[in-house]
């Protein structure tokens, strides 16, 4: 692949100080404030930034999916002819047949009520003057070279009956139906487990040297960019703020936002906790089964969803649980809390808490708390922060007054660096690492002693995932901590556990001392792992 | 398929029942019966009915009795209508009521979801919002309202249509009950259209199709409306069975023979028979819709399976 000059006439796709405006009733926001940005044939071109930089709505903007209050100037040119603004009848003769699209949300993406076949074909039959019949043959086709495993099945199949990366090699089959000249990527492998991830990557890059197509490629993760693109936009708050070659401006980056950004991976070890502290939480050959079907007089069929997993905690430690998705660490984490039913012994503080009831847990649930995913869907839209925050002591702190309870969430929300001023607000208010931390907020207001934080930074940029990382070290040495904490971004883990232990299909595939792991690992699966996450480019087995 | 369906049904036979057992012994707690006048009977006249009839008997016998009956598909005799038996008074009255319930249905399902789809399309603009005021007007006017300003505008004052009567079915006497019948129905399916129809279009599967430059009529339709419709159907299950039962405001005020009336008439006049075959019939109707409509959500929704 060559790479051209900027001003090249060449550009399949050149953006010309476009703009963006959201008019909104509180006003007008400028989501993209002039950018140029232009990509030639055979070229890959990333748009990087953080949420709200404006990096997806310039595309959006470009290929005329802008939500209904959205206004834009300036020039989309293809091939020269501009096409920003173009109504949808003409604009539809270029997207979805020379300009295609793959987007964040493989799971949502497709239409669960039509076969992969039928939404493979529509494209080609619309633009490519393609008979249904020849469009069903080229389905397959297509299907065979995005390797999804047994091509003529997944065919007569539904979206919900594929995994995330089979829907996300479907859309890319859907892409290259008509042979586009430019393919954008928005964000393709965010929602994908890092090893799914890997593959899509590499089934890009191959596709793209041999079908010669340009790539505009969205993302936040600059570890992506440094595999796959030969040019780079920064972008932050809707403009661009540095463009230029991957490889000298991944290597000598000049403005301080890029320098911020390529900064931005979790640093910093936690400190070694010695091995004589009391141990906090034990599980003994823990197992959680789900019954999946059988029936009547079908013999039932159950998924080990967690399969005989023993761990140890000890006070101040952090076991970090890592694994892809399905791999059973949450259903292990809410097993662990008694939140889910299990076979094997749990003791918590010295007490047998194994299937204890309810009302037997309930004074123990004080001392071990829950932070979730989703910073979005997990706080109370209708409730402020502060009654948020202070919900837990109405249970367990009774007694107290209103006026107590206010004081302890204005000293709780100082904890995790939120002014107390805001918790009158409303969650929607805040940004998403915000959120986040009024979630941390929520457990740290009832003193417990271990934290189960099940993949707390997953949905956060990384600038802030670094700044939600520190806050969680700095919480677990003031108060002596205890962390369970669950994700499948390893350099997280790396960066708080003092234990890692790995997790495929229930069971654990391999434990021990953070370090030890991620420099030595001895299984496979683990090794694959972290290549994945670390962006090696040595090729990654069992393709 | 085929085995959930007959498991449904027979699921269905206990379930009615109950129903017949406790309406059954609902009716008879009624004070009065059947026979009870303003001017009393004779005592032996009465005593004559009450035999004919087996109201003599001990309580749990009747009730033997009407079970045993029921099963065989014989509702019994009218206590009030006295020369039928309550499967002729429906056999000529239900089939008038369902033809105009589903003529009703129809015309709601296809004109609600038409208005609700195009303000779904019009969000917020001027079409958008007099399809909804319409569609609340739809929603809050009685029916008892809305017949005699239809039978005074387009029956009295134009003179288009008759005020009333069935006259054996024809199409100018159906108009005027069915668009009575339908009107609040296509108000609230027009809002159900329009509330789904607004999450499908900003669904990502959506912007895939408008992203692969679909033509309109496959982002709209094909896209949005098929996901769209399913809460409609959810609610036109239960919405069918009540408007193919009759309705009694409108079989009065346009003089329709329908199976509406007896709701009312069988209860004044403690008609044991035909308040027990209106139950009967609605909850069978109810039990019946309702499978239709978990069979069309699994008929347009390849993610609900049966199995």
């Amino acid at each position: 692949m060559t790479v051209k000059d900027t001003n090249d006439r060449g550009a399949v796709l050149d953006i010309r100080r476009l703009t963006v405006d959201f008019d909104t009733p509180t006003g007008t926001v400028k989501a993209v404030r002039g950018v140029d940005i232009s990509v030639s044939k055979g070229e890959t071109v990333a748009i990087v930034g953080e949420s709200g930089s404006g990096k997806s709505q310039t595309m959006m903007a470009a290929m005329g999916l802008l939500a209904e209050n959205g206004r834009t100037k300036g020039e989309v040119l293809y091939r020269g002819d501009d096409i920003l603004g173009l109504p949808a009848k003409r604009l539809n003769r270029i997207r979805g047949a020379k300009i295609t699209m793959i987007f964040q949300e493989p799971m949502t993406s497709l239409d669960p009520l039509y076969t992969i076949e039928r939404q493979l074909c529509e494209p080609m039959v619309e633009h490519g003057g393609y008979s249904w019949s020849a469009a069903k043959k080229r389905a397959l086709e297509l299907l065979q070279l995005v390797q999804i495993p047994s091509p003529e099945g997944k065919l007569k199949g539904y979206p919900h009956e594929l995994s995330g990366g089979q829907r996300q090699r479907v859309m890319i089959a859907m892409s290259l139906a008509n042979d586009p000249d430019v393919l954008i990527a928005d964000e393709p492998t965010t929602a994908l487990d890092v090893t799914t991830q890997a593959r899509i990557l590499e089934l890009l890059a191959d596709l793209q040297k041999r079908l010669g197509m340009a790539v505009v490629f969205i993302t936040h993760d600059l570890g992506i960019v440094r595999q796959i693109a030969d040019r780079v936009y920064v972008m932050k708050d809707g403009e661009v703020v540095e463009e230029g070659e991957a490889e000298s401006l991944l290597t000598s980056p000049k403005h301080p936002y890029t320098k911020m950004l390529l900064d931005a991976e979790p640093e910093g070890r936690k400190d070694a906790v010695p091995d004589n502290r009391p141990i906090v939480l034990e599980g003994q050959k823990l197992s959680v089964a789900f019954d999946i079907g059988g029936g009547f007089l079908k013999a039932p069929q159950v998924l080990k969803a967690v399969d005989d997993v023993t761990l140890t905690v000890r006070e101040g430690q952090t076991l970090g649980i890592v694994g892809e998705s399905g791999s059973g660490k949450s259903t292990l984490g809410r097993a662990l809390l008694q939140l889910l039913p299990h076979q094997g012994r749990v003791r918590f503080s010295g007490h047998d808490i194994s299937n204890a009831g309810k009302r037997e847990m309930r004074p123990l649930r004080r001392e071990m708390q829950l932070v979730f995913q989703d910073p979005f869907g997990s706080l109370s839209p209708r409730m402020t922060v502060g009654q948020i925050v202070t919900e837990g002591l109405l249970v367990h702190e009774p007694g107290l007054s209103a006026k107590e309870r206010d004081k302890r969430a204005c000293k709780v929300l100082e904890e995790v660096s939120l002014d107390p001023v805001m918790r009158n607000r409303y969650p929607h208010e805040f940004s998403g690492g915000q959120r986040q931390r009024i979630a941390i907020a929520r457990t740290m207001v009832l003193k417990p002693k271990l934290v189960v934080l099940d993949e707390p930074t997953s949905a956060l940029d990384r600038t802030i995932q670094k700044q939600i990382v520190e806050l969680l070290r700095k919480l677990q040495a003031d108060h002596g901590l205890t962390y369970l904490f669950i994700s499948h971004d390893l350099a997280v883990v790396r960066a708080l556990a003092d234990q890692v232990m790995v997790m495929q299909h229930g069971r654990i595939v391999e434990a021990g001392e953070t370090e030890a792991i991620f420099e030595h690992p001895v299984k496979d699966y683990t090794r694959e792992l972290i290549a994945a996450a670390w962006q090696n480019l040595e090729p990654i087995s069992g393709n | 398929m085929a085995r959930y369906i007959l498991g449904r049904l027979l699921s269905a036979i206990p379930t009615l029942f109950l129903i017949v057992t406790i309406s059954f012994f609902l009716i008879r707690v009624a004070p009065g019966g059947p026979f009870d006048l303003e001017r009393p009977l004779e005592a032996k006249v009465m005593e004559n009915l009450q035999r004919i009839y087996q109201l003599d008997k001990p309580l749990w016998q009747q009730y033997l009795l009407y079970l045993k009956s029921v099963a065989s598909g014989d509702f019994g005799p009218s206590f009030y209508f006295r020369d039928f038996s309550i499967n002729e008074l429906f056999a000529a009255s239900l089939p008038i009521s369902i033809k105009l319930g589903a003529s009703a249905l129809l015309l709601a399902l296809v004109a609600g979801g038409f208005m609700g789809m195009i303000a779904a399309l019009r969000q917020n603009r001027s079409t958008d919002y007099a399809m909804m005021a319409a569609a609340t007007i739809g929603v809050t006017i009685p029916n008892f309202v809305v017949a005699p300003l239809l039978t005074l505008f387009f029956g009295v004052w134009l003179g288009l249509l008759p005020v009333g009567g069935w006259n054996n079915g024809a199409a100018q006497n159906m108009i005027l009950p069915i668009i009575t019948l339908a009107l609040p129905q296509i108000a609230v399916v027009a809002r159900l259209t329009r509330g789904s129809m607004i999450e499908a279009l900003r669904s990502n599967h959506v912007r895939t199709a408008r992203a692969y430059g679909l033509s309109n009529y496959a982002v709209v339709v094909v896209h949005s409306l098929r996901g769209a419709i399913l809460p409609v159907i959810s609610y036109l299950g239960p919405a069918a069975a009540a408007l193919l039962t009759g309705s009694v405001v409108i079989e009065t005020i346009f003089g329709i023979p329908g199976v509406g009336r007896y709701f009312v008439q069988g209860a004044l006049n403690r008609d044991y028979t035909l308040v027990m075959g209106t139950v009967v019939m609605v909850a069978v109707f109810v039990i019946v819709f309702n499978l239709i409509v978990d069979v069309l959500y699994a008929l347009l929704d390849p993610r609900v399976r049966y199995d």
